[in-house]
């Protein structure tokens, strides 16, 4: 023992103390166990192997065959054929270019949402009636909307929204089974169904703990409507308008599988293939489980990337704000 | 003040454009779930049924398309997921809030990093060790993969951060154990988060739909959603029956949700306040 204690007391409440230290870290493990156990195998675990697969060719029914990087030179690789760039997996990049374009969704449902949460934000009669009927599409999602958009609001010919366009005289587009309104139509899905949920929910939370002084004060400075908004709201809201956008990228990067796999299967001809679904497709569909694993990484990474670059970039603008 | 100066009949008329644009579809998904079948069914210039309701889709859904089945399935996985992933996560967030050990912090911070991982990307390997152990197309396979999320650790630790320490001393001075204080003061003072929780991950889980995709092959391990997926998929064609499996799918979520507004709200923020 280094230090000799001045009294004999001590040195009891020091063992003493340390025994019910070792003891206590015992019951925190106990607490901890069962959660952690199933976290390790069923969210840890897949990670690493979706890393380590992600560098074999795997079709479940032969043995694994390690090929180092070949999944990613499949991937990100091409070669000039007849003086034209070929890329080796054009399906690769059209996933990704849909997955980018699907992104489109959240600002706007983000600037719709701020809207209303701003509207809302006012002493007036039914506001809570109000944020309860938005409120409904979040709590209806599932399945059962998704059939409702695809048979019976996006429907070329008995659809809600092309009868609604030609009784003013305007031929709707064939929204899910054309190419290029696919896309608008899944995103036009989403806006609807999320702009007046979560988000709103947050911006209203935020929009209510800041503090009438700030606008008052901004008043007094001869501040119009449109200036307190911008000088006052929009930088309070900072850290909301952050928490959304980064949990909506997320999501956004996993690529509406849900929907893209009840509504459109991915089609026509891939124009709703996002990387979240041509995972799928590779896994359960063509047993390429290593390739699988490969494009499930580089989702990963994407996200980790834009969600790093989100962060930096909020941080230097919430200083300037 | 600043509210008194928009005008009012600018946001009344917004709020009610953008609420009717909200009900208006589900209000037309219910009516035509009790149209006649046939191939007006959807024509909007006729949306109350004319020919009288037609109850009969629900009893036709219900038994003739396997719904039935599907309804008991997402029920039990329901029930067993919520159960399961609330009461684990309040023993670890209890750990991570309020007891001492080494390599909390890392491992909490552990936590927090998968939340930035969305399920598509760990689908397949997931998939593959359901394999190994032998669960693909089991009720295990749908009930305890999803019973681990960070988010229920999360959230729940962030709400007995809340609560007095002082509690836990005063109830160690009488003797009180870890379990104890656990049991007795944090889960009732905690009745609000647990509830959000429990609701949230209800919803989750009753509309879950990649995760039976992928796990389940039988038509008698399917779940609703799928089902009502699948259903679509062979009888396309069959609005009426499909709106009134949807409104079936709706219906349970709708009462959690009508039930539990005032605790789904706090939750909603409480999930968000590390922003």
């Amino acid at each position: 023992m280094q230090r000799i204690p001045p009294e004999g007391g001590t040195t009891n409440s020091l063992l003493r103390n340390h025994a019910m230290i070792h003891r206590s870290n015992r019951t925190a493990w106990t607490f901890l166990a069962p959660n952690l156990a199933g976290f390790l195998v069923f969210v840890v675990l897949p990670v690493v192997v979706a890393l380590g697969l992600s560098f074999f060719r795997w079709d479940v029914f032969h043995d694994a065959k390690f090929i180092g990087w070949r999944n990613f030179t499949e991937m990100f690789g091409g070669a000039t054929e007849d003086g034209q760039w070929t890329w080796n997996d054009p399906k690769f990049w059209q996933a990704l270019g849909n997955t980018f374009f699907f992104l489109i969704a959240i600002p706007i449902s983000m600037a719709l949402s701020l809207l209303l949460a701003v509207v809302l934000n006012q002493k007036m009669r039914g506001r809570i009636w109000f944020r309860t009927v938005f409120f409904l599409p979040t709590v209806c999602a599932g399945v059962g909307l998704l059939l409702l958009w695809k048979l019976m609001l996006l429907n070329p010919q008995f659809g809600l929204i092309n009868s609604l366009l030609a009784s003013v005289g305007i031929e709707g587009p064939k929204w899910l089974q054309s190419y290029h309104w696919a896309k608008p139509a899944i995103i036009l899905m989403i806006v609807w169904a999320t702009m007046g949920g979560t988000n709103m929910i947050l911006y209203l939370a935020g929009l209510q703990n800041i503090s009438p002084e700030l606008y008052e004060a901004a008043q007094i400075d001869g501040a119009g409507r449109w200036a307190q908004f911008r000088h006052v709201t929009w930088p309070m809201l900072a850290p909301t308008t952050f928490f959304i956008s980064t949990t909506s990228l997320i999501a956004g990067f996993a690529g509406e599988f849900d929907a893209v796999y009840v509504m459109t299967r991915g089609g026509p001809d891939g124009a709703t293939t996002t990387l979240g679904y041509y995972t799928y497709q590779h896994a359960f569909e063509w047993f390429n489980m290593g390739y699988a694993c490969a494009v499930a990484m580089v989702m990963f990474v994407l996200i980790l990337t834009v969600t790093v670059i989100h962060w930096r970039y909020s941080e230097a603008r919430s200083h300037y704000a | 003040m600043r509210e008194s100066r928009w005008p009012r009949v600018f946001s009344y008329t917004f709020l009610s454009i953008v609420g009717v644009t909200m009900v208006l579809p589900l209000l037309w998904m219910v009516l035509t779930s009790l149209q006649k079948p046939g191939a007006d069914a959807m024509d909007f210039r006729h949306p109350i049924p004319r020919e009288g309701l037609h109850w009969s889709n629900y009893g036709e859904v219900f038994h003739d398309t396997g719904v039935a089945r599907s309804l008991l399935n997402s029920a039990v996985v329901t029930v067993a997921v919520t159960a399961g992933l609330v009461f684990t996560s309040s023993l670890a967030a209890y750990a991570f809030a309020r007891l001492r050990f080494f390599g909390r912090d890392k491992i909490f911070l552990g936590y927090l990093a998968t939340m930035m991982i969305p399920g598509v990307v760990t689908m397949v390997p997931t998939f593959l060790i359901l394999r190994e152990l032998r669960w693909v197309d089991s009720y295990y396979a749908l009930i305890i993969p999803p019973m681990f999320s960070a988010y229920g650790v999360f959230l729940l630790r962030q709400f007995f951060l809340t609560l007095p320490r002082d509690l836990d001393e005063a109830a160690t001075i009488d003797g009180c154990s870890p379990w104890g204080i656990y049991w007795r003061i944090i889960l009732p003072l905690s009745q609000p988060a647990l509830a959000a929780l429990t609701i949230l991950t209800f919803l989750g889980s009753w509309r879950s739909f990649m995760w039976p995709l992928i796990v389940t092959h039988t038509k008698d391990k399917f779940t609703l959603p799928l089902a009502l997926a699948q259903f679509q998929e062979m009888y396309g064609i069959h609005w009426t029956l499909l709106m009134a499996g949807s409104v079936i799918m709706i219906i349970p979520m709708l009462i959690v949700f009508i039930f539990g507004q005032r605790f789904f709200v706090e939750g909603v923020q409480l999930g968000a306040v590390k922003g």
